[in-house]
């Protein structure tokens, strides 16, 4: 599936989601230059990198959050590159935002119900709530709580199962082990790979590289805007600079 | 008891069903659009209005009437979205209240224009229940529990749908509504709708103890904000308290003093709280 590992392959063509070109900004700033990746079907890819690398707006620009000021965006063949964030959601593209960003004054339940909010999500709302709390078994006995008065673990089970709610093709997770604690940090990485597991296709966004790195296949290395590296994770665990800038050994 | 008293307390709370319905739609509107439609009580005017005219000139029945002036206020609602709102939904909340308060003006003066400064009224008289010593007026009684299953209704609305549960949700985070699929604009279009629709409601209920005139939204409209704003604006369930609070000052006060002073009993009562819980009786 790797790109690097087919060598030349023209764009768009078997992947399910190419960015070709994209760059964005907030007003006169530019976050992101000619950022270009490819996510095939099945696949965990990673983006990693320091703290204002642009890893946010490129999630953000995927999820139609933000409009790129140039580049584009296909998705299974669909350019989605100016269509509205409702939209890219019904095309199968959820994201789990960066901070979680739950609605803290809605209940656990009201939270996913949220996340099933389009039609096509309704009609299966009860079978994927059982699966969402088969999933996370600890949601089930807080399905009636407020989702503010959760631990920061469990509000971002909440986050994952809202994104999940939408059965998406492509999971978008925004720094999912940020503001936690290092034991939970390790059981949302077990999340990520119960995810994988199921099938899903995943993008993820860390500064946490190691461990990250450990449960993407591939992975593109983001720095002030621009994508330094990419390759498949083992190799990158084995890049010198990498190891010297990022792992600390 | 003083029966006089007890009469007094009831018809504060009968009051207070339809200041509630008045409050549940003012915060709706300022908790899902987070903008406050300063002209609220000129729609329950238009409303009036429109009662008064397919009943009275037209000669709908009452109820056939009330039904079409609750959905005419719910277009006028949507019709104040697109035009007005909408084009300054990103600007300063100071120039939303500009601009809804000229509307204000803007629907009193055409009001006058259209059908001078008389006092209409629709010629509807419901007789007065007896209960033992004590009177009760028929139309209040109506109104108070036409309100009332308004307000459940905008409960069950607010936590059973989709769309419900998206319009509590859109007032805590409105840049991630995208991401779950919810069309904002739609939100606030159906939203201005159901804000209208129960100006409408109020309309129908107070047409039918009150005569239209261009100005009687001034009857209504201060007390409605000062209540949003005790119960802590945006807040339905505070808003909702607050209504039967100051229904019950204005009622016992009328009492014990005059109707006018029990009003100014009621403004009082506002500005004490406002220095003491600047954020309402139930903020969030």
């Amino acid at each position: 599936m790797a790109a690097d590992q087919n060598g030349q392959r023209s764009l768009g063509e078997g992947a399910m989601l190419t960015l070709c070109n994209i760059s964005a900004g907030y007003g006169s700033f530019r976050a992101l230059f000619d950022v270009s990746l490819e996510v095939g079907a099945g696949e965990a890819i990673g983006v990693v990198g320091p703290n204002g690398a642009g890893k946010s707006t490129l999630m953000r620009v995927i999820s139609g959050m933000l409009r790129a000021s140039s580049g584009e965006l296909v998705f299974e063949g669909r350019p989605l590159t100016h269509v509205p964030a409702h939209r890219i959601v019904e095309a199968g593209i959820a994201h789990v935002p960066e901070h979680r960003r739950l609605f803290a004054r809605l209940t656990v339940e009201e939270n996913l119900r949220i996340g099933a909010f389009l039609p096509q999500a309704r009609r299966h709302y009860v079978e994927r709530s059982e699966w969402v709390y088969a999933l996370f078994p600890r949601l089930l006995e807080r399905r009636r709580q407020l989702a503010g008065t959760l631990s920061g673990g469990e509000q971002q089970m909440v986050a994952i199962g809202r994104a999940l709610m939408s059965k998406p093709k492509l999971l978008l997770m925004d720094e999912p082990s940020a503001g936690l604690a290092p034991l939970v940090v390790d059981q949302v990485f077990d999340l990520v790979r119960r995810i994988r597991e199921e099938g899903y296709t995943v993008l993820i966004v860390e500064q946490n590289l190691q461990q990250v790195l450990d449960v993407v296949d591939r992975a593109y290395l983001l720095e002030v805007g621009r994508i330094r590296l990419s390759g498949l994770s083992a190799e990158l665990k084995k890049n010198p600079a990498i190891r010297k800038a990022y792992i600390g050994l | 008891m003083d029966i006089y008293l007890f009469e007094a307390i009831i018809n504060g709370i009968l009051l207070g069903g339809v200041l509630a319905l008045l409050a549940l739609g003012l915060n709706l509107i300022f908790g899902v659009i987070d903008v406050v439609w300063i002209c609220y009580a000129e729609l329950v005017m238009c409303g009036m209005y429109m009662i008064f005219w397919l009943h009275s000139f037209f000669g709908w029945p009452i109820l056939l009437a009330s039904f079409a002036a609750i959905l005419g206020v719910a277009g006028l609602g949507v019709l104040l979205h697109l035009l007005v709102i909408s084009p300054i939904l990103g600007s300063a909340p100071i120039n939303q209240l500009l601009a809804t308060g000229g509307m204000l003006f803007f629907l009193q003066s055409l009001a006058t224009l259209l059908f001078g400064t008389d006092f209409r009224n629709i010629g509807v008289r419901l007789p007065l229940i007896e209960l033992g010593d004590i009177f009760i007026s028929y139309s209040r009684l109506l109104a108070f529990g036409t309100a009332l299953i308004g307000a459940v209704a905008l409960y069950l609305f607010l936590s059973r749908t989709y769309l419900g549960i998206a319009m509590r949700a859109i007032a805590q985070d409105r840049e991630i509504m995208g991401l779950m699929g919810v069309d904002q604009r739609r939100v606030y279009l159906i939203t201005s709708a159901v804000g209208g629709a129960l100006a409408g409601l109020a309309a129908c209920l107070l047409v039918l103890q009150y005569d239209v005139h261009p100005f009687i939204g001034l009857s209504f409209g201060p007390i409605t904000f000062m209540i949003c704003v005790l119960g802590g604006l945006g807040n339905m369930i505070g808003g909702f308290i607050a209504a039967f609070v100051m229904s019950q000052i204005i009622a016992v006060g009328g009492y014990y003093f005059s109707i006018e002073i029990s009003y100014v009993l009621a403004f009082v009562f506002f500005i004490v709280l406002m220095f003491i819980r600047p954020q309402g009786l139930l903020a969030r």
